[in-house]
């Protein structure tokens, strides 16, 4: 059987990409998927931790499936607002988006 | 299960998702005529839940621990829906423009719905409700914040928010599940039992901290706050700074205090660091300001700093002071607002600092309220905002807290001068061409005249604070 410290260096790998793209990746949607995949890699740590600790009981399965819920909702609100700047200005490069600055 | 218990222990949220779906109905039958009293309707409504609510609940759990109540979270929720009562009261005019005009019922279900959210935050007892609670807060907020659709600036501010919202809700449950994997629980109750301060625990308090700070907007994760606040529409601006920045930051104390007791030392030098940042950096950003809702979104971040003053402290005289102040700085900055968007909405969307020169021979009244919010945000001693920086300050001294009080009362003076800029434009720089005159309408002089009350009579009635006092034992 795989052990689970396998399982959490994926999820860790995973969780540190997303950061880096959210950084450095300059456009709004690279950008919403590297924030899929941070919110992905906290989906694998509770079902891993759930299956591999405490598997009497359910709380980790339950968190994950009300986490997937949840960021499909804010993932639909987030590519409504980016259409509607597309709409706007026909682009979707965070470096178009410069009206507001300090 | 016994369904009459629920009634009491849920008032305020059961209320609130009664008035949800009267609003919604008002919306889908009410037609064109109807339309026209849209607000006087959710603000009736609003009322009535206000009132409904106004006596604090008896303390109790629900759903095995997963909800639970003490008296203090429903003087929590009545302020909090004080503000969105006062927020919808000055938003009428903006809703009853010919663009926005057809989207009046969105605007309300979507403010009532994150609403919803931060009562659920407030009352939660296991991390999955709390985690509900604050999506059901930010996802409709971050519709708010872009529904301005024609305006380019409020889609930016939209996308920024909505981006900056989802990452740190991800920093944040990355934490969390970290300390479901240490401590097997997820329940506040029993968490709290089980840490032991490894230092996978402490990071996990970093990540939790980092994503709770985002809503706070406490530095150094403060970037979205002011192109939030300056895209978004104003009415959601003045929510946006006060009901979901106050929402936040007493779970932020409640979690603290409950769950992450035994990490008291990491949390407490945490806490300190990003006090000192927040008040500092915000207050020399405000200096260098133009736009006016962006610099109250500098004002605000500030102010948040002053907020968690009263949580370092973590007793019970921190739970007092920090919801006297959140109620006293909700009175000034909506009275601030208030007067920023009806000038808005009238002269054609004159927001910067020069707009403002020669504003009191033109609007004497709404001039004086403005200076009299902005003296009560400073903190000059007869106005409310004097008295609740007072206590903030007496129980971050009383924790032992001496160079962060001093830094912080550095920082009040700095904030003094930058508020006394507004003061200045509005009663002595001469302008060539002032904001003309004009007379605003019902609801905001109404909102006004509640926050004008606020200000001037929260610090001297001293059976405000005395009745928070009275709730605030244990937590």
């Amino acid at each position: 059987m795989i052990k689970m410290e396998y399982y959490l260096v994926v999820s860790t790998i995973l969780m540190f990409v997303g950061f880096y793209g959210f950084v450095t990746r300059r456009n709004l949607l690279a950008m919403l998927i590297s924030v899929e995949l941070i919110l992905n890699s906290v989906d694998i740590n509770f079902v891993v931790f759930n299956r591999f600790l405490f598997p009497e009981q359910l709380e980790g399965f339950f968190f994950t499936l009300f986490a997937i819920g949840v960021s499909a909702a804010e993932t639909a609100v987030a590519i409504a607002i980016i259409i509607n700047i597309y709409r706007n200005i026909r682009n979707i490069e965070v470096k178009n988006l410069r009206e507001m600055k300090w | 299960m016994d369904y009459t218990s629920i009634f009491p222990l849920m008032r305020a949220e059961l209320t609130l998702t009664a008035i949800l779906v009267l609003v919604f109905l008002y919306d889908l039958i009410a037609g064109k005529r109807g339309h026209r009293w849209f607000s006087a309707v959710t603000c009736g409504l609003l009322l009535v839940q206000v009132a409904v609510n106004l006596v604090p609940g008896p303390a109790g759990e629900l759903f095995g621990g997963m909800f639970r109540t003490v008296p203090m979270d429903g003087v929590v929720k009545s302020v909090l829906s004080i503000g969105a009562l006062i927020v919808c009261l000055q938003a009428d005019r903006w809703l009853q423009r010919e663009d926005t005009h057809h989207k009046q019922g969105e605007f309300y279900i979507l403010t009532l719905s994150t609403l919803l959210g931060m009562y659920f935050m407030i009352s939660a007892g296991h991390f999955l409700m709390f985690f509900i609670g604050l999506e059901l807060a930010s996802v409709p907020m971050a519709c708010l914040v872009a529904f301005d659709k024609y305006r380019h600036h409020s889609a930016e501010a939209g996308a920024k928010y909505i981006l900056c919202a989802l990452f740190s809700s991800g920093l944040m449950l990355f934490g969390i599940s970290f300390l479901y994997g240490t401590t097997g629980t997820l329940y506040f109750d029993d968490m709290a039992g089980r840490l032991t301060a490894t230092p996978l625990e402490i990071m996990s308090l970093v990540f939790f901290f980092s994503g709770l700070g985002f809503k706070i907007s406490l530095v150094p994760f403060h970037l979205w706050t002011a192109d939030a606040y300056q895209g978004a529409p104003t009415a959601v601006t003045s929510y946006l700074s006060v009901v979901s920045k106050a929402s936040a930051a007493f779970v932020l104390f409640t979690t603290l205090v409950k769950v992450f007791a035994p990490l008291i030392e990491q949390w407490q030098t945490l806490l300190w660091i990003v006090t000192v940042l927040s008040i500092t950096v915000a207050n020399l950003f405000a200096l260098r300001q133009k736009d006016l809702k962006r610099f109250m979104a500098f004002s605000s971040i500030s102010q948040a700093g002053y907020i968690m003053l009263a949580v370092i402290g973590g007793n019970a005289l921190g739970m007092t002071s920090l919801v006297f102040y959140v109620l006293v700085y909700m009175a000034a900055n909506l009275a601030v607002f208030g007067v920023l968007s009806t000038v808005e909405q009238h002269s054609g969307g004159r927001v910067s600092l020069e707009d403002y020169n020669g504003f009191y021979r033109t609007n004497p009244k709404l001039a004086v309220m403005m200076m009299l919010a902005l003296f009560s945000l400073a903190g000059i001693p007869p106005f409310a905002g004097f008295f609740s920086k007072f206590f903030v300050f007496a129980s971050a001294f009383k924790a032992g807290f001496y160079v962060l009080v001093f830094i912080a009362l550095l920082n009040t003076v700095i904030s003094l001068y930058y508020y006394l800029l507004i003061v200045k434009a509005m009663f002595i720089t001469p302008s060539d061409e002032p904001i003309a005159t004009f007379r605003s309408d019902v609801g905001t002089r109404i909102s006004l005249a509640m926050c004008m009350a606020g200000v001037l009579l929260l610090g001297v009635v001293s059976a405000v604070y005395d009745g928070i006092n009275a709730l605030s034992f244990g937590l």
